[in-house]
């Protein structure tokens, strides 16, 4: 029987190993070094807030694994030998595999911060840093206050994670405003409000120069690069993105750059050696999106497909539509094709944005200048529904179409107030249009295109 | 505001613990009038009971029910004991010690509580409420931004099986049996709402009014919990406002002023196989002899049973019985709301909730055929097993025991919805309706989902909702009551309960909208 080794119990992998054991019989042994059973990386911050028990972040119960036949193995693979097709253990276990899949995900980045491997100093990916953070920071009176370097989407995560037990934030964000690299201008401020509202100190354009230690090799303070100013802290979380885990590769045949490199058919250069999720790297992005996608879709999509090319039918990776998800403290976030920041804006791309007067609600909707054709939709605190936006991408439907249905693409619970009078008629005005808001009917949300 | 809060507190603990020591005090003394008022209302023949009570209760000061309780069981268990043994059946008594104490405990009465009323109602209740609300209101400050909040729910004893959540277990078990089987020592709390009671029906409160009062009390004020808590959502603010106003109206205030028309006590709401001594013969006689009205709610209970409830269902799902009406859900989704997280989400629960559930069905049906056979043929026996000893059985454990003091008492153990779950009857019925003929649905919104499971723990039925969500389906399962909770949880908005057309609701799939479309094609049309 083929033996398929994947290393990594993250999203990706375990969706490949369920993916072949729908279509296969073969063997499937998943190694993992960091826990013993697959959990929800995205959940890790609801366990310090108490909004969960760890137990709660495993999508599947323990036996699940035996059942379906899926063999789990803990430890840490230190190297792979692919033309004996081995792998060694840190302890010094050997393993063989017919085929092997990378997808050991990502590690925080550092960017060789003064101070950085101090104690206090912790990322926020693994378990852990969760467990780490449980220790450092348990009570605002052991942690007094905890600094947080870099603003992306797990940097204000951890920051609303500290927030819920009371401990005094100061967040660095190198950006003049909250991830404008992904988000409009419009958008992005309304965050920057939004976590100043939480009393998180937010410093913007503000980057860390160094980390430092107390005599006993502890966390004292963070130095700004731009202030010098030195701000006294017990915990500092770096968050200023990830990188893919692939260390351990490096010294094998395997292609690697930033992360593992791998063809459309997600293969590596080595024959029978795959790579997927966060640590694979496209030789080519594949449209809009980028080489590698550190994202918990990115990952799932990979295993599905990967799963076809191991059990015999060699398909490509094929994204369909880009779409993403987050919440920034109360805020949720969805997005549905692409909506440019202010950095890397495709000239034809025309922005129509609506925000509520009063509430931290609005939606920003992209299109063509020329054409109209609709591009893509931020939406913060209103849902939105992924089969109709997707379905209108597919079919190029023009913006006038996406603002005159949008009440067919609203999914927030019921009795919601609904926006979308206010938005079709702050477009008419904006864009000189005559378009009218059709009823939601169920006939066309159900058709399938 | 913390201050307020820690006031609060101690204030409702001192209004709960004077609550809770009334059933031990108050004083007692049953004058000879009133004895042979009782002795000739109830029928007493037994000249042994007569005697005893004569000497040893008439005429003296009793503290506090246990000294007078066990005079009288002991009376009546001397008299029945006398009677067997001279086969004198018609002088034996029928009536429980239980009940015939809490009858002359209401009678006799006398001390500090019977006289100052109104006063211990607010040492109880006004001081529970007031302390309650000072706990409750300052969150509407406190919890900040409006949004989900369940900081913390896992770190606190109360919500997370700690010590505190053991102590309100110990006391809603203990309440129930004092309830269900030693209604005695409720005599105290009925005094104090006698002043209601005769204001709305014109009779003294027993213990049921007492419970029943409490019931609105406890779902009002834990309601103003909700609405802060949920103060965004409101769907969740509505729902609330619905239970609460057909338990205060419904539940609580029509069928006591029926009864001050002389009409029969009827809730009607109250559906029959949850209210499963409906087609009971005394019930069904009672309403015979009431004429007009009478009539009308033996037409309603039926059509409600029949037409209403799975039309409604097949419109709105269950849940718009079970979440937005009914009595044990309006509760559970009030008084029951911090302990959602706990109920038991694996396969093996599901597995005993269906047989379970099931099972109370099945029983209820077979006890109401025996029941309706008995009452037409007017034999007591069907196939030779008592009618009445198997009405008695459930209602003892499942009217009382599961329903009761295990539906409530185990909120801070196993979840706010054990009985809803695993017990009622109606639920199971409801929940055949919702699953295979409806147009309720929770939908899946394609591929968010980022398996982070905060629907699964909130899930107050243990629905795995998760599992659904992640693979990019519906949810449609029986037991879900639609309370909303995993939907407004969820951080991606990946679920919506809604009603829609039937087809394409249930909606099996491999890959998850957002993939490469032919694949999506080849692998979910197999
Ligand atoms: C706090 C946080 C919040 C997030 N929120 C979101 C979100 O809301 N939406 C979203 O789209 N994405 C989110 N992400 C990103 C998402 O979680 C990742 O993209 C996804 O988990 C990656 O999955 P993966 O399977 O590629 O790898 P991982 O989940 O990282 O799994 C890889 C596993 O391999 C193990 N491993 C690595 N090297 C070795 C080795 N040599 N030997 C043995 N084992 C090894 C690792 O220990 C790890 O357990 C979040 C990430 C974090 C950290
Ligand atoms: S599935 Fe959702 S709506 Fe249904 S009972 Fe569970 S939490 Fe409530
Ligand atoms: S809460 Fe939402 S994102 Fe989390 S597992 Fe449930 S459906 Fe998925």
């Amino acid at each position: 029987m083929e033996h398929i080794v994947i290393i990594g119990n993250g999203i990706s992998g375990v969706t490949l190993a369920r993916h072949i054991r729908k279509l296969s019989d073969k063997k499937i042994t998943i190694v993992s070094a960091e826990t013993d059973y697959f959990f929800s990386r995205t959940a890790l911050m609801y366990v310090y807030m108490g909004h969960m028990k760890f137990e709660h972040t495993q999508p599947y119960e323990n036996w699940f694994w035996k059942k379906n036949r899926i063999e789990l193995k803990k430890g840490y693979i230190k190297t792979v030998e692919t033309k004996s097709k081995t792998l060694h253990f840190a302890d010094g276990d050997t393993l063989q595999y017919d085929k092997l899949v990378i997808a050991t995900g990502s590690k925080p980045n550092k960017f060789g911060w003064p101070g950085q491997d101090l104690n206090g100093v912790l990322g926020m990916y693994h378990k852990q840093d969760l467990e780490n953070l449980e220790k450092l920071a348990p009570s605002k009176e052991v942690c007094k206050r905890a600094v947080i370097v870099g603003g992306g989407l797990i940097g204000i995560e951890l920051a609303e994670m500290l927030n819920s037990r009371k401990i005094p934030v100061t967040f660095l964000v190198r950006e003049s405003s909250f991830w404008n690299g992904v988000l409009p201008e419009g958008e992005s401020q309304m965050i920057n409000e939004h976590i100043k509202h939480h009393h998180i100190d937010l410093r913007l354009s503000t980057n860390l120069k160094e980390i430092k230690s107390d005599e006993n090799g502890n966390v004292k303070s963070v130095i700004i690069e731009e202030t010098s100013e030195e701000l006294t802290c017990n915990v500092v979380g770096l968050t200023a993105g990830v990188s893919p885990n692939i260390d351990f590769i490096k010294d094998s045949e395997i292609e690697t750059g930033r992360g593992v490199k791998v063809n459309r058919f997600l293969e590596t250069n080595i024959p029978d050696v795959y790579a997927i999720g966060d640590c694979a790297e496209q030789h080519e992005a594949i449209g809009n999106r980028r080489p590698i996608e550190a994202v918990w879709y990115t990952g799932r999509m990979m295993g599905e497909t990967l799963a076809q090319t191991i059990c015999g039918n060699r398909i490509a990776y094929k994204p369909g539509h880009w779409f993403n998800s987050a919440k920034f403290l109360d805020i949720e976030y969805q997005t549905y094709g692409w909506v440019h920041g202010s950095k890397g804006r495709p000239d034809y791309e025309q922005h129509f944005h609506w925000k509520h007067p009063k509430e931290d609600i609005c939606i920003t909707v992209a299109f063509h200048k020329d054409t109209n054709e609709f591009l893509g939709i931020n939406t913060f605190g209103i849902r939105m529904r992924h089969e109709i936006f997707d379905r209108w991408l597919t079919e190029k439907r023009d913006v006038n179409h996406v603002m005159s249905y949008l009440k067919d693409a609203n999914f927030d619970p019921e009795f919601y107030k609904a926006y979308e009078s206010d938005i079709i008629k702050q477009f008419n005005t904006e864009f000189n249009t005559n378009l009218t808001t059709h009823k939601k009917s169920w006939k066309r949300i159900f058709s399938k295109a | 505001m913390k201050a307020i809060k820690h006031i609060g507190l101690v204030i409702f603990l001192i209004g709960l613990g004077i609550f809770t020591a009334l059933p031990l005090l108050g004083t007692f003394n049953l004058n000879e009038t009133d004895f042979n008022t009782i002795i000739s209302n109830q029928n007493i023949k037994s000249e042994v009971f007569i005697n005893e009570l004569k000497s040893e209760v008439v005429g003296k000061d009793f503290n506090g029910m246990q000294t007078l309780s066990p005079k009288i069981s002991k009376a009546i268990s001397n008299a029945n004991e006398a009677h067997t043994k001279n086969k004198e059946w018609d002088k034996k008594i029928y009536t429980k010690s239980s009940d015939m104490a809490a009858m002359i405990g209401k009678t006799s009465a006398n001390g500090f509580i019977a006289n100052n009323k109104g006063l211990v109602w607010f040492l109880t209740f006004g001081l529970g409420i007031i302390g309650a609300l000072m706990f409750i209101l300052p969150n509407v400050i406190l919890l900040g931004a409006k949004g989900i909040k369940n900081d913390g729910i896992y770190h606190e004893s109360a919500t997370n099986r700690g010590w505190i959540g053991w102590m309100v277990f110990i006391f809603l078990v203990s309440f129930y049996l004092v309830l269900y089987f030693a209604s005695e020592y409720a005599t105290n709390w009925t005094l104090l709402v006698d002043p209601i009671s005769e204001a709305l029906s014109g009779n003294p409160a027993g213990h049921w009014f007492v419970y029943g009062f409490m019931y609105c009390v406890v779902m009002t004020v834990m309601a103003v919990r909700m609405y802060i808590k949920y103060r965004h959502n409101i769907y969740q603010v509505f729902r609330t406002t619905s239970v609460l106003f057909f338990q205060i109206v419904f539940a609580f205030l029509i069928p006591e002023i029926m009864v001050r028309l002389q009409m029969p006590y009827y809730d009607f709401k109250n559906a029959f196989p949850l209210d499963y001594d409906f087609f009971f013969q005394w019930n069904l006689k009672n309403l015979i002899n009431n004429g007009g009205i009478g009539i009308f709610i033996l037409v309603w209970g039926i059509v409600l049973t029949l037409i209403i409830v799975p039309v409604m269902v097949y419109f709105f799902g269950k849940r718009w019985y079970c979440s937005w009406v009914c009595g044990c859900g309006g509760l559970a989704e009030t008084l029951g709301d911090p302990y959602r997280q706990h109920s038991d989400k694996s396969l093996f629960a599901w597995k005993v909730e269906r047989y379970l559930i099931h099972a109370v069905l099945v029983f209820v049906v077979v006890m109401t055929g025996m029941t309706l056979y008995s009452f037409f043929t007017e034999s007591g026996t069907v196939l030779g097993i008592q009618t009445s000893t198997v009405q008695n059985i459930y209602s003892l454990i499942i009217g009382s025991i599961f329903a009761g003091v295990i539906g409530t008492g185990f909120y801070p153990i196993f979840g706010n919805r054990v009985w809803c779950r695993f017990g009622c009857p109606l639920a199971a019925y409801l929940g055949f309706v919702q699953r295979f003929k409806s147009r309720f649905r929770i939908t899946t919104n394609g591929g968010q989902c980022i398996s982070c499971g905060n629907c699964s723990t909130y899930c107050e039925q243990g629905i795995d909702v998760r599992a659904y969500a992640q693979k990019g389906e519906n949810i449609i399962r029986s037991s879900c009551v639609g309370c909303g909770i995993c939907s407004a949880v969820c951080p991606r908005g990946v679920l919506k309960l809604e009603n829609g057309p039937e087809k394409g609701r249930i909606n099996p799939t491999e890959i998850l909208l957002g993939n490469d479309v032919d694949l999506m094609d080849l692998v979910n049309q197999k």
